[in-house]
C-alpha cells in the first residue's frame, strides 16, 4: 500500500514535470519558458523526494529547531509562514534600499535584470505580498485556532496554502526581473500565476473557513471577522482586477478585459482596496488578538471593533477613484472616491483608540515591555497614515500632492510604521511560543530595533514630505508668459539630497531588521541572553516610609 | 441595461446598503448586549496556556 501511494505520488510529479518540459519547449516567448523551468524543477526535486528516502522537510525541521512532539494545535504552519515572513522581509527590505540608491546613484541601474523599472515591482510585491503575506498566514491560522479553541481544519490543504503562496511568490519575483508584467500596480503577475494564485487562496478561504465551522466557542472573536473579510474581499478583488484574454495559453503576455478609463478604474478599485483590506484589515485583526493578548486586558470597547469592522466594509470599497483625480475618470466618481476617503478617517481612528486604550491602566508597559512600545508605535502610524490618506484625497490637496513623492512618503509611513512594526511585535510575540521557549533571546534587542526602525521611518517620511512638496510647486510654477519654469530634470537635480536621506532612513529600517534576525536565530537556538532587565525599579530606604502627618488646613 | 442597473445602484440599494449598515453598527448596542460583549471580549482569555 505504502509502495503504491509513493509510485503513485511519483507518477503525478513525473507528468506534471513532463508536461512543464514540454510548455517549455513550446514557449512563445523566453519568460514563459523560464517559469515552465522552474515549475518543472520543482516538480522535479518533489518527484525525487517521494521516491528517495531522503526527507527534506524533516532535515529542514531539524536545521530550524523546530518542536517535533504532538500538541493541541497545529502549528507547523504557522512556524513555516513565521520563517517565511522573516526571509521575504530581509529580500524587500534589501530590494527596497537598492531601488532607493538606485535613485541617488543611477550607475546602480543594472540593465537589463536589475533596472528600476524591474526591481521596483519586486520590491513592492516582496514587503507586501511576501513579508505581508506570509505574517497574515501565520497570524491567521495561528489565531483562529486559539480563538476558536479548535485544531486546524484541513491540515493537509494548509500546507499546500503556504506552499503554494511561496511558488506564487517565486513565479512573481522571477517575472518581474525577466520583464514579465501585465503592467497594473501590485497585479503584476501575467494570467497564468494570477490563476495559480486564485487556486492557493481558494484553498486558503477553506482552511479558515471549516476551521472556524469547527469551534468549540459560541461567538466568533472579531478578529477573525477582520481576517474572513481580507480573504474574502482580496478574492474578489484579485480574480474581477486580473480578469484577462492571453495571447497564447503557452506565451506570458494577455489582454486585460477592460480597456481605458475603465480599466484604470478596475485597477484603483483593486488597487486601493488591496491597501484596505490586505494591509489594513488583515494587520488589524492582528491587533484584535496580539495587542489585547501582549497587554494581558481585553480590547478597550467590544463594540467599538464591531463598528470599526463595518464601517471599513462599507467604505472602503469606494475609497478607489482618489487615485485617479484629474485624470480621464468621471468628475462624479473622482468626488465619491474623494467622500469616502474622508469619511474613512473616523473609523480609522476609532480603531487606532480602540487598540491604544486598550492599555488603559497599563500604560507602564510602554515603558517596560518593547513588544507592546511597538504596538503602540504600530497603532501610532495607522492613525497618522489613516489621517494623511484622506487629507491627500481631497482634490485640492490632490493637486499638489498627485504623482508625486509624498505619496511614496505616505505609503512609507503606513507600511513601515503599521505593518512592519504590528508584524515585528507579532514575531516577537509568537517566536518563544511557537518554539517552546521561556522568552525571547534578547528584550533589550528589540529597544534597539524599535528606535533604529522608528528613527529610519521618521528619515523616510520627513524626506519624502520635503521631496513630495519641492517636486509638486516646481511642477506647477509657471512663468509670466505662461510656461512651466521647471523641466523635469530641474525636479530630479532638486531632489537628490532627499533621495540620500530616504535611501539612510530604509538601512536603519533594515538594520533594526537585522537585530531582529539575530535575536530569532539566537532564540531558535534556545539561548537567553544574560542581560539587565528593561527597567530597575531599586529600593529607596529613604523615601520609603509613611508621610509625615502635616498641618491640613481648614476649610 | 447601463441605466437600469446605475438608477437602481442609486435609489433602492443605496437604501438597502445604508439600513445594513446602520442596523449592523447599532446591533452591539441592542439591550442585553453588553453581558455578551463583555464576555467575548474576555473569550480570549479563557484559555490560560492556548495549548503550548
Amino acid at each position: 500500500m505504502q509502495a503504491e501511494t509513493t509510485l503513485g505520488r511519483a507518477g503525478l510529479w513525473f507528468l506534471v514535470a513532463l508536461a512543464a518540459m514540454a510548455a517549455m519547449l513550446g514557449a512563445k516567448d523566453s519568460g514563459f519558458a523560464a517559469h515552465a523551468l522552474i515549475v518543472a524543477i520543482i516538480a522535479f526535486g518533489l518527484l525525487i523526494v517521494s521516491v528517495a528516502r531522503f526527507d527534506p522537510a524533516a532535515s529542514l525541521s531539524g536545521f530550524f529547531k523546530i518542536p517535533q512532539e504532538a500538541t493541541r494545535y497545529d502549528d507547523d504552519p504557522v512556524r513555516w509562514a513565521v520563517l517565511a515572513t522573516l526571509f521575504w522581509g530581509l529580500a524587500g527590505f534589501l530590494a527596497g534600499l537598492f531601488i532607493a540608491l538606485q535613485l541617488v546613484f543611477p550607475e546602480l541601474n543594472l540593465e537589463p535584470y536589475l533596472n528600476f523599472g524591474r526591481v521596483r515591482p519586486l520590491h513592492t510585491s516582496a514587503v507586501i505580498f511576501a513579508f505581508g503575506g506570509n505574517a497574515l498566514i501565520a497570524t491567521s491560522f495561528y489565531v483562529v485556532q486559539r480563538t476558536c479553541r479548535a485544531r486546524l481544519a484541513l491540515p493537509g490543504m494548509a500546507r499546500f496554502v503556504f506552499w503554494g503562496y511561496q511558488v506564487f511568490i517565486v513565479l512573481a519575483a522571477t517575472g518581474y526581473l525577466l520583464g514579465i508584467t501585465q503592467s497594473k500596480e501590485y497585479a503584476e503577475p501575467e494570467w497564468y500565476v494570477d490563476l495559480w494564485l486564485t487556486i492557493v487562496w481558494v484553498c486558503y478561504l477553506l482552511v479558515f473557513v471549516a476551521t472556524i465551522m469547527r469551534r468549540k466557542e459560541p461567538h466568533i472573536y472579531v478578529a477573525n471577522w477582520f481576517f474572513l473579510a481580507f480573504i474574502v474581499t482580496v478574492a474578489m478583488l484579485h480574480v474581477v482586477n486580473n480578469l484577462a484574454m492571453p495571447v497564447s495559453l503557452l506565451g506570458a503576455r494577455s489582454y486585460s478585459l477592460f480597456a481605458g478609463v475603465q480599466d484604470a478604474l478596475t485597477q484603483w478599485w483593486y488597487g486601493h482596496n488591496a491597501v484596505g483590506f490586505f494591509l489594513t484589515a488583515g494587520f488589524l485583526a492582528m491587533m484584535y488578538y496580539f495587542v489585547p493578548k501582549q497587554a494581558e486586558r481585553p480590547v478597550y470597547s467590544y463594540r467599538l471593533s464591531i463598528i470599526h469592522f463595518w464601517s471599513l466594509i462599507f467604505l472602503y470599497i469606494w475609497a478607489g477613484p482618489h487615485h485617479l483625480h484629474y485624470t480621464a475618470l468621471p468628475d462624479w466618481a473622482q468626488t465619491l472616491g474623494m467622500v469616502f476617503s474622508i469619511m474613512l478617517w473616523m473609523p480609522s481612528w476609532g480603531g487606532m483608540i480602540n487598540g491604544l486604550m486598550t492599555l488603559n491602566g497599563a500604560w507602564d508597559k510602554v515603558r517596560t515591555d518593547p513588544i507592546i512600545r511597538m504596538m503602540v508605535m504600530a497603532l501610532a502610524f495607522y492613525g497618522m497614515s489613516t489621517f494623511e490618506g484622506p487629507m491627500m484625497s481631497i482634490k485640492a490637496v490632490n493637486s499638489l500632492s498627485h504623482y508625486t513623492d509624498w505619496t511614496i512618503g505616505h505609503v512609507h509611513s503606513g507600511a513601515l510604521g503599521w505593518n512592519g512594526m504590528i508584524t515585528f511585535a507579532c514575531v516577537y510575540y509568537l517566536v518563544p511560543r511557537l518554539w517552546k521557549r521561556k522568552r525571547l533571546y534578547s528584550l533589550r534587542m528589540i529597544n534597539w530595533h524599535f528606535w533604529l526602525a522608528t528613527l529610519g521611518i521618521v528619515f523616510y517620511a520627513a524626506s519624502m514630505w520635503v521631496a513630495g512638496i519641492t517636486q509638486g510647486l516646481m511642477w506647477r510654477e509657471y512663468g509670466a508668459d505662461g510656461y512651466l519654469v521647471n523641466s523635469f530634470a530641474d525636479t530630479v537635480a532638486a531632489l537628490q539630497p532627499m533621495y540620500l536621506m530616504r535611501a539612510f532612513g530604509g538601512f536603519l529600517y533594515l538594520s533594526g531588521f537585522l537585530i531582529m534576525l539575530y535575536n530569532v536565530w539566537q532564540t531558535l537556538a534556545g539561548r537567553l541572553r544574560d542581560e539587565a532587565p528593561m527597567t530597575e525599579t531599586p529600593h529607596d530606604e529613604e523615601a520609603d516610609r509613611p508621610v509625615p502627618p502635616t498641618a491640613v488646613p481648614a476649610e | 441595461m447601463y441605466e437600469m442597473l446605475r438608477h437602481f445602484a442609486d435609489s433602492y440599494f443605496l437604501i438597502v446598503m445604508l439600513i445594513l449598515f446602520i442596523g449592523l453598527s447599532a446591533w452591539p448596542f441592542r439591550p442585553g448586549a453588553r453581558e455578551h460583549n463583555h464576555n467575548a471580549a474576555h473569550s480570549i482569555f479563557e484559555d490560560k496556556t492556548d495549548g503550548e
